[in-house]
């Protein structure tokens, strides 16, 4: 089989790939000139003259769906959604800890009530390092320009559509441009520009562009009491960085898929990110008030949690606090940060040989092609251009498919290209290396959703990294259960790709596959045949990878590789495992409890009936029934005691030592009904408070029920 | 004031005897609820003997022909996680016992149920007792633990079982002609003792006993009991203590022979074998209830051939017909008697079960004035 010559439209599609210098986009749409053709009877003549080049910017805006803006509410998330990872990208890529402010203004507070939607400002702000001038049209007014393609790391965005879109978005349903703030330095002035895109020509024109000090925008400061505050934007914690407007028609909904579920979300993969946000005052009239992760716990603490600043309540180290929740004050939602580790820097790698594809090596030889003026060999090509491959296997590559190691890539014949692909499949080599991957790492799953989710026993697990296709990636989970997570619902599924939230198309995910093929019953679960398990449970399902295979360019769900899908259900099953043991022990716990009540449930009726009898004093004898009693469940007590401790020294000792897992003994249902008074009672000095405790309690209840007997 | 009156008067008509068990019973109780309470503040085990009601622990005392109790005894603890409910329920009817007592007054056993149930205070809904059989088998265990009877503590059960024949009684002070109790008949009390019903004018030679209402309907429509001289009772089924102490009562003190005509099949045989040597649930009072001179009339294996039946009165044995036949025929009283065995086997040879109603097929009457009186006279029965 002949190659390169008789594979033309690659070489097409390659080329214009290779090299996308700004003029060649436009370009593509002058080379076809329109002749006006008379109508009649179609030649190949005259539709030649109605073929012509399509611009990616025509193509996404006629088909924007694929992109995430199906509808106003979806459209609104994408906004977000998009403006939210490049603030994150471009922080973690610059060594900032990320400062996001997520705002939301309605700018049509009066439409009637029954309006399906509205006209919003979204506005992002991020603490990152800003963007050089030049380059802010490049960034915000094209389609599938970005840093982020063409290598193989691991980021938030992929594709470099997203932002541009949004902006493409606003601009067709609002006709406003998206109005930038950057501010490249402290102590550079900020640029204000607002860009409108051509989506013929695929490029930004600029409408406004001057300087300003007005970064971050001190218009937003005026929103709400909130806003007011003096931590919201503060130029100490947005001293460089980007904030971008854009208006558009939208919906602002609450509920799953929505504005605040994403950041919530965001804010549990990224605990290293301090996040506020703006909901509008005035939300859609039938605005579901479904309740997310935090809801509940954001009303409950908001009171409590009002009187220290968030900035104050970050943790200094890595040591997971759980007392870091959401907070929800006077208009502004923050998702504090829940630690000051930055995600470790990843490197770029070189594709493997392994998962390569024949197109894309014969292009990977004619750039190298390129690249050396037409000089470079097979053997310098093969160990540059990939990963894994030493000296001596490129010289085997060479070998094997009968060239020298000096041929040069030019000489190679397409027979000779489709030898050496065989051979890259077959050829044993050691995996790709895994430094390109950051995973989020089990303390800091933990102390995401340790943030977001209120349960009482949370475990994580990271599993080595693997590949996929010559892709490397690396699946992460973790489990919360309990607490105050509803029991009866089936388990709630989260999911992210390269800490990105997945909100939509749960059911095409992978990782919900992996969930639903996971036997949970194995861990004391219920769940129904190919279902998701039943009970208070949250499931979080991590891919990190230098290329995550979407099922579609909006970035909804997790293209089912069976390698992938292996992986997801090794960690899957490694929480599950320590889940199972925590429930096991749970139960044990409880049935203890219920003992201990049935005697002294009694006690009373007897006393009565012995009264009735014999004319006993009942209250003497019931306080000497009830003294026995509680000898003999002092004898229950202790073993109780004993192995109560020993499930709580399983809880804290046994997980303590496993750093995957977060046990909160205050959420902890089964001891708040065992023992009120409990959580007064610090875990450290449990064994010697805990007989006063007992006895404390026992007098209580003696108290109670005398005044009901007599 | 009217409750009163009627107490006065009932009292009146009591004897002696039965005041002085109540003052027995009422002494047990006591005696019981100050044993609690004298462990409690002894720091003891609070707990309660109460023999067991189970079948390794019945005796056959085969000299006198009768099932016995045994000495086997449970000791039933307050502070057992399995027990502290039973031992709960136990104090509770011992009060409300003491409380019929000294009212003077009965109850059903759905009466004592009622009785003792109530929320237990402090919990949010639960009962004392979940269920009637829970306060029944409660009450059992109390007759065998106090060695007292059921009418002893003043319980009774539903009326069951009638009597009609050539005798009057006296039921609680009323005179009761069973030669005129119409279609209906005497309907037997839950409690048969001396002290409630006494025998006055005996002329009846037998007890005729049928398995149930409709069979003695026949007998009583055709004024057998009459012809025959004899008395005729019915336990609809199983024959619950009242009919039992009754019958046991015409062997014992009027020395008549007590004949059954029961069905053809482990059932019936059941019957006799309770009417006969008593049950195991009872055993503690089967020296009250057993008769050992009891006959079995029929209906008889071979009366399928002898009477000339025809084939439509079979009912085939089934499965557990036939594991039950197997486990009477190892009752040490039947295994013993050799007539009985044949009786049995030949009924698992026939591989079918006939009912008493079988015989109708010959003559609507045929039971009454051919059959029965047929083997009266020749004394073809079992024993």
């Amino acid at each position: 089989m002949s190659v390169a010559p008789s594979l033309p439209l690659l070489d097409e599609m390659t080329r214009s790939h290779k090299s996308p210098p700004p003029s060649a986009a436009s370009a593509s749409s002058r080379k076809k000139p329109s002749k006006s053709a008379g109508r009649g009877k179609a030649t190949a003549e005259s539709m030649a003259t109605m073929q012509r080049d399509i611009s990616v910017s025509e193509f996404f805006a006629k088909n924007r769906h694929l992109l995430g803006f199906d509808n106003p509410r979806k459209a609104m998330l994408t906004t977000v959604k998009e403006a939210v990872d490049n603030a994150l990208d471009a922080c973690e890529e610059a060594g900032i800890l990320p400062n996001i402010a997520v705002v939301i203004e309605d700018l049509e507070p009066s439409r009637p009530a029954s309006a399906k939607q509205s006209r919003y400002r979204v506005t992002v702000i991020d603490n990152g390092p800003g963007i050089v001038r030049k380059q802010v049209e490049n960034v915000f007014g094209r389609l599938l320009y970005g840093s982020k393609f063409h290598r193989l790391k691991m980021s938030r965005g992929q594709q470099g559509i997203g932002i541009s879109a949004a902006g493409m978005y606003g601009l067709i349903t609002t006709g406003k441009p998206m109005i930038i703030h950057t501010r490249p330095g402290p102590k550079k002035p900020a640029h204000h520009i607002e860009l409108a895109m051509n989506t013929k020509t695929n490029r930004a024109e600029v409408t406004v562009d001057d300087l300003t000090e007005d970064f971050p925008p001190q218009r937003l400061r005026s929103i709400n009491a909130g806003t007011r505050s003096a931590d919201f934007l503060s130029h100490t914690d947005f001293p460089s960085g980007t904030s971008v407007s854009i208006e558009l028609e939208g919906r602002y909904q609450k509920g799953r898929g929505s504005v605040d579920e994403f950041l919530e979300l965001v804010a549990i993969a990224n605990p290293h990110a301090q996040i506020a946000f703006v909901p509008p005052s005035r939300v859609s009239d039938d605005d579901r008030d479904e309740p997310t992760l935090a809801d509940a716990a954001a009303n409950t603490d908001a009171a409590a949690d009002a009187a220290a600043p968030p900035k104050k309540r970050a943790s200094k180290d890595a040591e997971i606090d759980p007392s870091i929740t959401t907070i929800e004050r006077d208009g502004v939602t923050i998702f504090p940060r829940a630690t000051n580790d930055l995600p470790p820097e990843t490197r770029e790698i070189q594709p493997h040989p392994r998962g390569i594809e024949l197109g894309i090596l014969i292009q990977m030889l004619r750039d190298f092609e390129v690249e050396n003026k037409g000089g470079g060999t097979l053997y310098n090509f093969l160990q540059e251009k990939f990963s894994r491959v030493s000296s001596a296997k490129a010289g085997e590559f060479c070998k094997t498919i009968g060239v020298h190691s000096r041929t040069k890539v030019s000489d190679l014949t397409p027979a000779q290209v489709q030898h050496l692909f065989n051979e890259m499949q077959e050829a044993k080599l050691p995996p790709p290396p895994t430094n390109c991957l950051a995973p989020i790492g089990v303390r800091q799953l933990l102390a995401g959703l340790l943030k977001g989710v209120k349960a009482e026993f949370y475990a994580a697990s990271t599993r080595a990294p693997d590949v996929y296709r010559g892709r490397p990636f690396q699946i992460e989970a973790a489990i919360a259960f309990g607490g105050e997570l509803p029991a009866g619902d089936t388990a709630r599924v989260i999911r992210f790709a390269n800490r990105v939230p997945l909100q939509f198309q749960q059911s095409a995910c992978s990782s919900f596959k992996a969930v639903v093929e996971t036997s949970w019953r194995n861990y004391n679960l219920t769940q129904s045949r190919s279902s998701l398990p039943t009970g208070p449970l949250v499931v979080m399902i991590h891919m990190a990878s230098v290329w995550v295979p979407f099922t579609s360019e909006s970035k909804e769900a997790i293209a089912d590789y069976d390698e992938i899908r292996k992986e997801m259900k090794l960690a899957l099953m490694e929480c599950g495992r320590k889940l199972g043991t925590y429930l096991r022990k749970r139960q044990a716990m409880r049935r203890q409890a219920e003992r201990r009540d049935i005697f002294e449930r009694y006690i009373g009726e007897i006393a009565k009936a012995i009264n009735a009898i014999t004319g006993e004093d009942p209250k003497k004898l019931y306080d000497k029934l009830l003294e026995e009693a509680r000898k003999r469940t002092a004898v229950a007590d202790a073993t109780l005691d004993e192995e109560g401790r020993m499930v709580k020294k399983d809880e804290a000792d046994e997980f303590r030592d496993d750093e995957g897992v977060v046990f909160v003994e205050q959420r902890a249902a089964h001891l708040q009904e065992a023992e009120p008074e409990e959580q007064e009672a610090a875990p450290a000095n449990a064994g010697g408070d805990r007989v006063k405790l007992t006895r404390r309690k026992k007098t209580s209840k003696k108290r109670s029920s005398d005044s009901k007997l007599f | 004031m009217a409750k009163k009156k009627t107490t006065t008067t009932a009292s009146t008509s009591r004897s002696k005897r039965a005041a002085e068990r109540d003052k027995a019973t009422l002494s047990k109780i006591t005696a019981l609820a100050e044993d609690v309470a004298k462990s409690a503040y002894k720091g003891k085990d609070i707990a309660i003997a109460i023999p067991t009601r189970t079948r390794s622990n019945t005796v056959w005392n085969r000299k006198r022909g009768i099932l016995e109790m045994g000495d086997n005894k449970s000791s039933r603890e307050l502070f057992n996680l399995n027990q502290a409910k039973q031992f709960m329920q136990t104090m509770l009817h011992s009060s409300s016992i003491k409380e019929l007592i000294e009212a003077q007054k009965t109850l059903s056993l759905r009466g004592m149920f009622y009785k003792g149930l109530h929320t237990i205070a402090g919990t949010k809904n639960e009962k004392t007792f979940a269920a009637q059989d829970e306060s029944d088998s409660i009450l059992e265990d109390l007759e065998v633990s106090l060695g007292a009877l059921r009418e002893e503590l003043h319980v009774f059960a539903e009326n069951r079982g009638g009597m009609v024949g050539n005798i009057t009684i006296v039921d609680k002070g009323d005179e009761i002609d069973c030669r005129r109790m119409g279609s209906g008949g005497y309907q037997i009390p839950s409690i048969t003792e001396p002290d409630i019903l006494q025998f006055k004018k005996v002329d009846a030679k037998f007890v005729l006993h049928v398995e149930k209402g409709t069979v003695w309907n026949r007998f009583n429509e055709d004024r057998f009991w009459e012809k025959h001289n004899c008395i005729l009772t019915h336990g609809a089924g199983q024959p619950p203590r009242g009919v039992r102490r009754l019958l046991q009562r015409f062997d014992q003190e009027l020395q008549l022979p007590v004949i059954c005509l029961l069905d053809n099949d482990p059932w019936g045989h059941y019957i006799y074998s309770v009417i006969k040597q008593g049950s195991i649930s009872l055993a503690f009072e089967s020296s009250r209830l057993a008769i050992p001179r009891a006959r079995f009339l029929g209906i008889r294996a071979k009366d399928y051939k002898e009477c000339d039946l025809s084939d439509d009165v079979q009912i085939a044995l089934s499965d557990n017909d036939i594991k039950r036949a197997g486990e009477i025929a190892a009752y040490p009283w039947f295994a013993e008697n050799r007539a009985w065995k044949r009786e049995i086997d030949q009924m698992l040879r026939n591989g079918f079960k006939m009912e008493v109603e079988s015989l109708i097929t010959k003559d609507i009457s045929y039971v009454t004035e051919t059959y029965v009186p047929e083997r009266l006279k020749a004394k073809d029965w079992l024993d």
